[in-house]
């Protein structure tokens, strides 16, 4: 059984947290408590939030107070495994162009690469998905390499341009919408990661895998139209996903 | 054309702003106010995919809105701050009523004569008043309900307006000039009217809270200056975080956590040690410790603290928190025994020139549960 702790936050949130830092077995541990939440429904929560390192668990103390649920929740974690199905991988274009990616030489000279080695080693990893939070669809995918342990800007940018693609503390982001940010920003992609409307939905989940496909400028126009139009459909397949130590 | 129901008038769409052949049952928005806003009582289960629960800053208040005019309980209403909007009524008839912070409440008939009316009572307004909102005198929210409700498609399963996210409500934004809040019914019913006495929206002086799940993040000593100290409202908070100015917290080791969950009511305390706390448009996720979390039952009166309010922070057990919140929720099914029709002798023959213009009529659209 992993090591946990139950912290209250508030009387209807609860935090089972595994850890304190960015790791792939604590983020396996999180979404397999997710996933067995989802699978056994029990009386009184309402959601759960996959993070880094932790779960949080939105519930109703009316229907199970808090002692009864973490005791029920500990009692879960005895036989918890990582979830071992498949997972969905997404292949996202991306245009590293310099006019999407106004960050790219900065990143280059901080991380002692050539741009176009920026581009080759953040388009060769199938990053797992974190989690997601910040804005409406916005996932925080790892891990690059220890060179992109970057600190974010010193000053934020006011705004940046919804799609555009962001790397900082060996984390990359995708932002789906126009947002002031402290990210340095390497490219942009044309797939909305975030649909408006009475359907409203996220592209992404907790626990899936991508990789980005670096297109043209001329690609790039053409997908942007598309998705537009809403005729871009990207679609996942499924990975076998690895088992964690 | 324009189309209801499913997709609702304006989903995804750009408002029409003087649109001449509306014919729909509307309060038409001649001036927005500060901060007006479509919310119920949030959007559960998608905070797993970035998405703030939003809904009523103080659903106390906008519960008693909809008892007052015979809607459910978490029905959408218009979420007033700070400075109230003026609103002309496009339909037959309509029952409104408003509970919250009080606010002068002026209604301009068409044929020039004014009136006044009442925090928690219902009234009638008919087709070409104007009824203004004015300034809110001591406290940070009131709410409009409607009888029968606006006729909002929910999004993501509410009709919360979520600004950041440009989705819910009308249009994803606050409203403004120009834009028509569709009605769910084009006249007022006959059911009559009512008030609701005894309701207690005073402005607590003491937050109750439950400490963590941070607190090992600051020394006991920061702790208790946090629980004695007096902080104030600070300019700057909004829908999304109640800025604090008072006694400044120092960190341990740093201000910086591995981002995890947060909840509404989580106290947060970043690097310039002025803690916020966090409200219904607030992130999902963040990467700032929490020193203690305000309980569920304290959370409507703490939305209703103003910019410049003074509060403190007292920490209470779970069993505590777990009983106001029970207690709370006995009120709330309680609402609507409680209100009482506003039958003042002489006043009937009026009321029922108000909203008995056209007998027989109901919804235009759909059934009123």
């Amino acid at each position: 059984m992993p090591q946990f702790k139950v912290l209250p936050a508030g009387d209807t949130a609860l935090v089972v947290e595994f850890g304190e830092t960015i790791d792939r077995n604590l983020s396996a541990q999180v979404l397999a408590l997710a996933h067995r939440l989802k699978q056994e429904q029990p009386d009184g929560v309402i959601e759960t939030v996959p993070t880094f390192r932790s779960l949080m668990i939105h519930y109703d103390p009316l229907i199970a107070p808090f002692a009864s649920l973490s005791a029920r929740i500990a009692a879960l974690l005895k036989d918890t495994r990582p979830l071992l199905q498949p997972a969905r991988l997404w292949s996202l274009p991306v245009c590293y162009e310099e006019e999407f990616g106004f960050d790219l030489s900065d990143v280059a000279a901080r991380t002692g690469l050539s741009p176009a080695d920026v581009i080759e080693r953040h388009s060769s990893i199938t990053y797992h998905v974190y989690m997601l939070g910040f804005l409406p669809g916005q996932a925080y995918m790892g891990d690059l390499p220890a060179e992109f342990d970057l600190r974010r800007r010193d000053t934020p940018r006011t705004r940046i341009p919804a799609g555009s693609l962001a790397v900082a503390a060996r984390m990359t982001c995708i932002f789906p919408l126009e947002t002031p940010c402290g990210w340095h920003v390497i490219g942009r992609s044309p797939v909305p990661l975030w649909r408006h409307g009475p359907a409203a939905s996220a592209l992404l989940a907790p626990g899936d895998k991508v990789s980005f496909t670096p297109v043209s400028m001329r690609e790039y126009a053409a997908l942007s139209a598309r998705a537009i139009d809403g005729a871009l459909e990207i679609t996942p397949r499924d990975i076998a996903v690895e088992a964690a130590a | 054309m324009r189309t209801h129901g499913m997709s609702g008038p304006y989903m995804g769409q750009e408002l029409p702003i003087d649109d001449a052949n509306v014919s729909f049952p509307c309060l038409r928005v001649l001036a927005g106010g500060l901060l007006t806003t479509i919310q119920d009582l949030g959007r559960a289960g998608y905070q797993h995919l970035g998405i703030p629960p939003s809904g009523a800053l103080d659903p106390v208040s906008l519960q008693a809105a909809n008892a007052l005019v015979g809607n459910p309980p978490g029905a959408a209403a218009l979420e007033i701050a700070y400075l109230g909007p003026t609103l002309a009524v496009e339909a037959g008839s309509v029952r409104v009523a408003l509970a919250g912070g009080a606010a002068p409440i002026e209604i301009s008939a068409a044929d020039g004569t004014t009136r006044h009316e009442e925090n928690l009572r219902s009234f009638c307004l008919r087709r070409g008043d104007r009824l203004r909102i004015g300034s809110l005198a001591q406290a940070a929210v009131l709410y409009l309900a409607a009888e029968g409700g606006f006729d909002i498609s929910p999004v993501l399963g509410s009709a919360s307006t979520y600004i950041r996210g440009a989705f819910g409500g009308l249009g994803g934004r606050a409203l403004g000039a120009g834009d028509r809040v569709p009605l769910a019914r084009a006249f007022a019913s006959q059911r009559g009217d009512y008030r609701l006495d005894g309701l207690d929206l005073s402005l607590p002086k003491r937050i109750r809270v439950i400490a963590g799940p941070q607190c090992d993040y600051f020394s006991e000593g920061t702790v208790s200056r946090f629980f004695s100290g007096e902080y104030r409202v600070a300019p700057g908070s909004d829908r999304m975080g109640m800025r604090l100015e008072g006694p400044r917290l120092e960190h341990l080791r740093g201000a910086d956590i591995t981002s995890d969950g947060v909840a509404t009511g989580s106290i947060q305390v970043p690097g310039d040690g002025a803690p916020i706390v966090l409200l219904a448009d607030r992130q999902t996720t963040g990467g700032y410790p929490k020193i203690a979390t305000v309980i569920s039952a304290d959370l409507p009166a703490l939305g209703r603290l103003p910019i410049g309010a003074k509060l403190s922070f007292a920490p209470v057990t779970m069993e505590v928190a777990e009983s106001a919140r029970r207690a709370l929720y006995e009120d709330m099914r309680n609402l609507f025994a409680r209100v009482v029709p506003l039958d003042k002798p002489g006043d009937v023959v009026d009321r029922l020139f108000d909203c008995n213009l056209i007998s027989g009529v109901t919804d235009a659209r759909r059934p009123v549960a």
